[in-house]
């Protein structure tokens, strides 16, 4: 079973507004259709339980995708085939297959460590080094080659401009990362992914453990993201998926093994979901 | 006649209550006033021997007078090679298996066991080993160097099991963002999950340190007995707890030096001790304040 | 260099000296095997539990008078340290939460770091002639036990304590609900949930003072024979290496080198019937 999103020329985004290709990529305009990553046949177990099934779906380039469904139908761990964060869990075995720009990320002969400078990622969790803010966003820039003093300098500064953290730390660049508050620290996060200029972002649930107003922040953030990123994003709240998504996939757990029911365009998905069960899940949202 | 019997049964309760508690309390005294006796007994008989001289002479008359600089010396390059050839072969150990070996995995469950029968093996057994392999067969004779490596293979268990447990109480969240980031397990283990356990390592360093610096039984037949200062590692030297067996049990009214080397080493013990929760410490709060 | 190459390179270094620390262990069976070989061989293991008495010049090695003290220091050992040793867990547990707690678990942690020699020494000037008023010459089995009870009343203190501080707190408010008296919870259900854990700790502390040389040497005055009081001077397995291990040579010198053979093989099986009973081991 294949679903995929219509191809129908540009889609237009949330708000009407047309996006362009920001600074960082060059490439096609924002949510053309066209596909970034193709997930075709994948299936995921745990030490031999199945947690995905026969999971197959495209993700654009540019274009913000949204994965939901109810808590344990795989979600966190389709994103960590994205990146291959599944290589560190013992036990965990992947099959089918992930093309990134045509060519299978899951293959033996791939760099993982380049994949994953390509494709980043935010945990729920905020998870700053306990350095200090600068050494943060240095230590995976020279961790991957770029050591001259001016460059760093301006890659730390264009990172924390772009999730709006500059201002707030500029003063304090040498300061403890730790001693930032969580919306600070999950920016901060964003910051140190995006300081490796990736093309694809992998975020799960990045606003889940934020208050509401660092959520709103983190949202209105994301937001920004679109054109110059492809964002693969898990959430909760379908509220947030609706405002930031332009494609969601709708997951379920079916003989105890998470399997994707209908991936749209998010509006379509949720206005006029295909399938019951969709209907049910995002019927929660209106009450 | 019921209510008699709920009230003897009660009664023998309230009795077999009182005395364990007697006994819990007795127990405690023994233990606490043992200790009190050992420790002011090593102060009163071993202080007033020490001063300046004692620290910064060699010992005259067997070492009935004099002081014992030279075996401090010795002491200390035992120590020295001990920790320089355990330490970073620990730590290695310690790192493969926390990041590289898989839970329940083959060759992690291999070297845990080595490690834990090695722990087991009695330190006389270590003596005899050092002086088989590494004064006989490595012909390094009575030596610093032979004293040090065997106590290197002693401590080795100790340094490895702390450092492991300290490494795997660092939080996975780390682990896993380092690896999102691309960054390699080399990198993450040097920027961040080797300073986050740097309290823990620190303290399982101290602790071999402590086990080593106590250690008699390994060194009498593999660094020697010979209380000249050392002139370098290839020399026999004799440390401060073979001192202290030496005057006791070979020197007639050796006891008073015997009883101020004993103070010397014990706050020797203390003061590593306590530098190290300084120092655990002292990271810990560096680490969640500033860089 | 690449980040995968790093830790290739990185990974390879680590396996090397994991295999060097592991190497350690069979480097001291190999030689402990090789050098008590020549004796094995020219007399067989039997010899050392059946010849007439040890007597190195004359090339008879009659071990059981040492396996006899070693023995005996320990069980008796034991014996004292056990009770003292938990009680001092109880105490520190369910009679003084507080500072007194706290402080007795650091007069014992203390007492862990006293250095054996230390002990010897103490026990020497202090027990020996305490004993010594009592029943010449002093030096004796009874000397050897205290002192080596005093070794390892921590171990025994602190694994105890461990075992009581994992045990659920629910264990003992479902048992104060019930109206069970503190110490009804501690015969009735504290000792009895530890048990395997204070079995394993008893264990692992009668391995250390088997394995126990210079605390036991210094004060049990080291006449080869077969105990037949509390007051005979005993030498045990770990003192007669440490004795004559300065000066042996030829089969004297392996014979000791069997001894040592032995001495591991019992302590290591004592260290397994812990590790088989759940019990780990407390670094103090
Ligand atoms: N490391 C692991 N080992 C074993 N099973 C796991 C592991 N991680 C996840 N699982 C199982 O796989 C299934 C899917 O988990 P996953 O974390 O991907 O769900 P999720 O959709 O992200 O849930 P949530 O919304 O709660 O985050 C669950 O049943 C979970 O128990
Ligand atoms: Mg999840």
């Amino acid at each position: 079973m294949t679903i995929t999103g219509e191809s129908e020329g540009l889609v237009e985004a949330v708000d009407g507004k047309a996006y362009t290709v920001g600074p960082l990529l060059s490439g096609p305009p924002c949510c053309r259709p066209e596909t970034q990553i193709r997930v075709d046949g994948l299936s995921l177990g745990y030490g031999g339980k199945p947690a995905l099934k026969d999971v197959s779906l495209d993700i654009y380039r540019g274009c913000i995708t949204a994965l939901i469904g109810p808590s344990g139908c795989g979600k966190t761990s389709l994103l960590s085939c994205l990146n291959r964060l599944t290589d560190l869990i013992p036990g965990c075995r992947v099959e089918g297959r992930i093309m990134l720009d045509g060519a299978d990320i899951h293959s033996s002969g791939v760099d993982v460590q380049a994949l994953r400078q390509r494709v980043g990622m935010i945990f729920q969790k905020p998870n700053p080094f306990p350095l200090s803010i600068r050494r943060n966003l240095e230590m995976p820039l020279k961790e991957h080659g770029i050591t001259g003093r001016s460059e760093l300098a301006a890659r730390v500064e264009r990172s924390l401009v772009d999730v709006g953290l500059w201002d707030e730390v500029k003063d304090r660049l040498d300061g403890a990362a730790l001693s930032l508050s969580g919306g600070q620290q999950q920016r901060l996060c964003m910051a140190r992914a995006l300081v490796l200029e990736p093309e694809i972002l992998l975020m799960d649930e990045p606003c889940s453990a934020l208050d509401p107003l660092s959520s709103a922040v983190v949202e209105d953030l994301i937001e920004t993201l679109r054109g110059r990123y492809t964002v693969v994003i898990v959430t909760h709240n379908l509220g947030q998926a609706r405002r930031i998504a332009n494609y969601a996939a709708f997951f379920w757990v079916n003989d105890r093994a998470g399997t994707l029911i209908e991936f749209d365009q998010c509006r379509r998905l949720f206005e006029q979901p295909r399938h019951q069960l969709t209907a049910a899940y995002v019927r929660g949202l209106r009450g | 006649m019921h209510s008699l019997a709920v009230y003897r049964s009660a009664h023998r309760i309230a009795l077999r209550d009182r005395t364990l508690q007697l006994l819990v309390l007795a127990a405690v005294v023994v233990i606490t006033s043992t200790f009190g006796w050992l420790l002011l007994d090593i102060v009163w008989h071993g202080a007033n021997r020490i001063g300046w001289e004692f620290l910064t002479a060699a010992p005259r008359s067997a070492g009935r007078n004099g002081g014992i600089a030279p075996i401090l010396l010795a002491t200390v390059l035992i120590l020295t090679v001990a920790l320089a050839v355990s330490a970073p072969l620990g730590l290695a150990t310690a790192i493969l298996l926390s990041e590289f070996s898989r839970p329940g995995g083959r060759a992690g469950y291999w070297i845990g066991l080595s490690l834990d029968i090695l722990a087991g093996v009695p330190s006389i057994v270590f003596g005899l080993f050092g002086n088989a392999f590494f004064c006989v067969w490595l012909g390094l004779g009575f030596s610093i160097l032979s004293g040090g490596l065997t106590l290197a293979c002693m401590v080795l268990p100790i340094l490895i099991r702390t450092a492991e447990s300290g490494l795997r109480t660092v939080p996975n969240d780390w682990r896993l963002g380092a690896a999102a980031l691309g960054i390699s397990k080399a990198s993450a283990l040097v920027n961040v999950l080797i300073p986050a356990a740097a309290p823990a390592l620190v303290a399982g360093l101290m602790l071999g340190i402590g086990r080593a610096m106590a250690e008699t039984a390994a060194l009498i037949f593999t660094s020697g007995y010979v209380d000249r200062m050392p002139a370098s590692l290839l020399d026999s030297g004799r440390a401060i707890s073979v001192h202290i067996y030496d005057l006791t049990m070979n020197v007639a009214g050796g006891d008073r030096s015997a009883y101020a080397s004993a103070l010397v080493l014990i706050a020797l013990l203390i003061l590593i001790n306590g530098a190290a929760s300084w120092l655990a410490e002292r990271t810990l709060k560096r680490r969640i304040t500033a860089s | 260099m690449s980040p995968s190459a790093r830790d290739a390179r990185l990974l390879r270094w680590l396996a090397f000296a994991a295999g060097l620390a592991s190497a350690v262990l069979i480097l001291i069976v190999l030689f402990l095997m090789q050098e008590s070989w020549p004796v094995i061989a020219r007399y067989g293991l039997v010899h050392f539990v059946s010849a007439r008495g040890w007597h190195p010049t004359e090339g008879t090695f009659n071990l059981v008078p040492m396996l006899a003290a070693s023995a005996a220091t320990s069980a008796l050992a034991i014996a004292l340290a056990t009770p003292l040793g938990v009680a001092a867990a109880i105490f520190s547990r369910f009679y003084a939460a507080g500072i007194v707690g706290r402080l007795l678990h650091w007069v014992i942690v203390l007492l862990a770091g006293i250095p054996s020699v230390v002990l010897g020494l103490w026990g020497l000037t202090v027990i020996v002639p305490l004993i010594l008023k009592v029943a010449p010459p002093g030096t004796s089995l009874l000397a050897g036990s205290l002192i080596l009870a005093l070794m390892i009343l921590p171990t025994i203190a602190l694994t105890t304590e461990a075992a009581l501080a994992s045990l659920p707190s629910a264990y003992g408010i479902g048992a104060a609900a019930l109206g069970l008296s503190r110490e009804a919870i501690i015969i009735n259900i504290a000792i009895p949930a530890t048990k395997a854990s204070i079995f394993a700790g008893v264990m692992l502390a009668s391995a250390r003072a088997l394995g126990e040389t210079m605390a036991v040497l210094m004060v049990s005055g080291n006449v080869v024979q077969l105990p037949k009081s509390l007051f005979d001077p005993v030498r045990t397995l770990t003192a007669n290496i440490a004795l004559e291990m300065a000066y042996a040579t030829g089969d004297h010198r392996a014979s000791l080198f069997v001894s040592g053979l032995a001495l591991t093989a019992v302590v290591l099986a004592l260290a397994a019937v812990a590790r088989r009973s759940g019990g780990q081991v407390v670094h103090a």
